[in-house]
């Protein structure tokens, strides 16, 4: 095929096809994120969850898909039309676009930027306009009030989460995404780890960066109908979902590339070989996992009620096995080809675990109210990232001066932030019984 | 390579300057504040030709995903109907016509006068991987005393607003 293209396009090829994968895969896999919401809630509060499109729901997200895009597409009348049409738009495109600087693993990236993390946090600061601008155009008070509620609520957390991430920064010494990893490989310690703070600080502010509960106060539903888009309906709305899960996607990504150890499997410096083979006993482990949920599906499979749901869980069986083929044949493959298949499953399963995080948060905290928001975020969040970042500096000028490890130098700073955020949390108690005592 | 370069500083070249022009003649103030951000992000494109990506993503992170974001939201909060009756223009709007194109004069006279010695220094060639690094190394050795008064600037102006909003409370 190598003599087909030109020389002059060959390095845009493999770009422009992640990009295709990207965009054609995304809106399925926020379908099925939606699915797994839906699911780990119900669990969580003793259902079963959907249960009737497909086995075990699992064909949900088509079906929702469908009903959305053939519902009615209404413009309020006195709708600022041509913003209302935009917003949703700059929304999508955004999250979108901060896809091309995520590295899902070694060889799966569209572009390796040397500025990676700083353009996806740009890009993804963005789409806040989707929200604020088509909360305007709407010209209902609710929607006007969730996107400004928004605006504050994304000022005040990316403060923090920048903070937070800062502290990475400090470690890693780059904001490649493919640096930031390597550097973790070469010292050893995944940065959620060694500064646990920095990790907490980005988290909080992940939740609240994608107006996720308990800090959905922009979307509140009963207090502001649905927020935003509450005069939203049919595509446009599908649209404004789908940026959301997108969002949540490139949240996660970030603070598994960051925090994480991106696409590293867990044990990455332990290379105990299987005898007799090439092969490390800890990158069998995808494959065997892969295939324990194929066996564990060809299991529920006799037990489903009907027929053609029989049918399909065998499928999902079957599309599992192939996985776990894929992922085993690449033990064999080049160490490239192996270490990019293998580096995208770890990526996922990361990036799964956090949204997986972001779910449990969801159904475990009330909402919070909106001055709590903020004192949260200005009083307790910003100091506390301030501290941690001062704490990393002077970690690193220890590892420098004394040579301590990359994980006894930070031990000081986590046990320092630890006080101040004792500390923080004590002060701004009875503050915060005196506000609620007056009503504020 | 060149003619693309070309085509692409052209088209953000268009675009900051329709926008900047939108942005001052349009009534409704956020469609004025929204072609605001068009020529922010047409002006970090023009950086981004230049090979100048720190300063490109500042822009953006800045600008666009900061500053104006607090405009919007102040914008949000003033009552669009009374605006859209007021006056767009005030009574001066010759004099600072007239100042404009004095402006405009020098500077046409500027390129004019050294149009023979006016040589900008060459187009980097090629993004450094060491962009962000040279920016700092700048801003912290050969700049070190500007940026320290910049920053002292801004928090001076930041005290000055908390005790501005505290007197008000209190």
């Amino acid at each position: 095929m190598g003599h087909l293209i030109p020389p002059s396009i060959m390095p845009f090829v493999l770009p422009v096809l992640y990009a295709v994968v990207i965009v054609a895969v995304l809106p399925l896999l926020a379908g099925y994120i939606v699915l797994m919401e839906r699911k780990v809630m119900a669990d969580m509060q003793a259902r079963l969850g959907p249960m009737r499109v497909g086995p075990h729901g699992l064909l949900q997200p088509i079906a929702d898909a469908v009903k959305l895009l053939l519902k009615e597409d209404i413009i309020p009348d006195k709708a600022d039309r041509l913003m209302f049409w935009f917003a949703p738009l700059v929304s999508v495109t955004m999250a979108l676009l901060a896809y091309s600087a995520l590295a899902i693993g070694p060889a799966f990236q569209i572009a390796d930027l040397n500025i990676g993390l700083l353009f996806i946090l740009a890009i993804s600061s963005l789409g806040i306009y989707g929200i604020v601008l088509g909360g305007w155009a709407s010209n209902s008070h609710y929607s006007l009030l969730g996107a400004l509620r928004s605006a504050a609520q994304l000022v005040s957390y990316e403060t923090a989460a920048g903070l937070g991430l800062i502290s990475v920064l400090l470690l890693a010494g780059s904001l490649s995404m493919k640096d930031i990893v390597q550097a973790q490989l070469d010292q050893g310690v995944w940065f959620g780890f060694s500064v646990p703070f920095g990790f907490f600080i980005y988290l909080v502010g992940s939740i609240a960066e994608t107006n996720r509960a308990p800090f959905d106060l922009p979307e509140a539903e009963s207090e502001l109908v649905a927020g935003y888009m509450t005069e939203y309906s049919g595509f446009r709305w599908s649209l404004y979902f789908l940026a959301e899960y997108a969002n949540m996607i490139i949240v996660a990504g970030i603070a598994t590339t960051l925090f994480l150890g991106g696409w590293l499997r867990p044990g990455a410096r332990y290379h105990e070989h299987i005898p007799g083979t090439g092969i490390e006993w800890l990158d069998a482990l995808p494959a065997l996992l892969t295939l324990g949920v194929a066996l564990y599906s060809l299991k529920l499979a006799p037990t489903q009620p009907v027929k053609i749901q029989k049918i399909v869980m065998v499928l999902v069986a079957v599309l599992c096995l192939g996985v776990a083929c894929v992922l085993a044949g690449a033990l064999f493959a080049p160490p490239a080809v192996m270490q990019g298949i293998h580096g995208a499953f770890w990526f996922m399963a990361k990036v799964f675990a956090y949204i997986y995080a972001f779910l449990w948060i969801r159904f475990t905290f009330p909402r919070y109210r909106f001055d709590q928001l903020m004192r949260l975020g200005w009083r307790f969040l910003i100091p506390l990232a301030l501290v941690n970042v001062i704490g990393v500096g002077v970690a690193i000028v220890l590892r420098q001066q004394f040579a301590w490890g990359p994980i006894v130098s930070l031990i000081p700073t986590t046990l320092a932030t630890l006080g101040v955020a004792m500390l923080l949390a004590k002060d701004d108690a009875p503050v915060a019984e005196a506000q609620t005592a007056a009503g504020e | 390579m060149q003619t693309l370069n070309q085509a692409l500083f052209i088209f953000f070249a268009v675009l900051a300057v329709a926008s900047a022009i939108l942005m001052v003649t349009r009534r409704n103030i956020v469609h004025g504040a929204v072609f605001l951000i068009t020529t922010l992000l047409s002006t970090a494109g023009i950086f981004l030709l230049l090979q100048a990506e720190f300063l490109f993503i500042v822009q953006v992170i800045l600008y666009v995903g900061g500053i104006m974001v607090l405009f919007v939201f102040v914008i949000m909060l003033v009552n669009l109907d009374v605006s859209m009756r007021q006056v767009q223009f005030n009574r001066q709007w010759f004099v600072a016509g007239a100042l404009a194109l004095v402006l405009a004069g020098q500077f046409l006279f500027a390129i004019w006068v050294g149009r023979g010695a006016l040589r900008l220094p060459a187009m980097a060639s090629e993004i450094s991987p060491k962009n962000t690094e040279a920016v700092a190394d700048a801003l912290f050795s050969h700049y070190m005393l500007p940026f320290e008064i910049a920053s002292i600037l801004l928090l001076v102006a930041m005290i000055g607003a908390v005790v501005m909003a505290k007197r008000r409370a209190g």
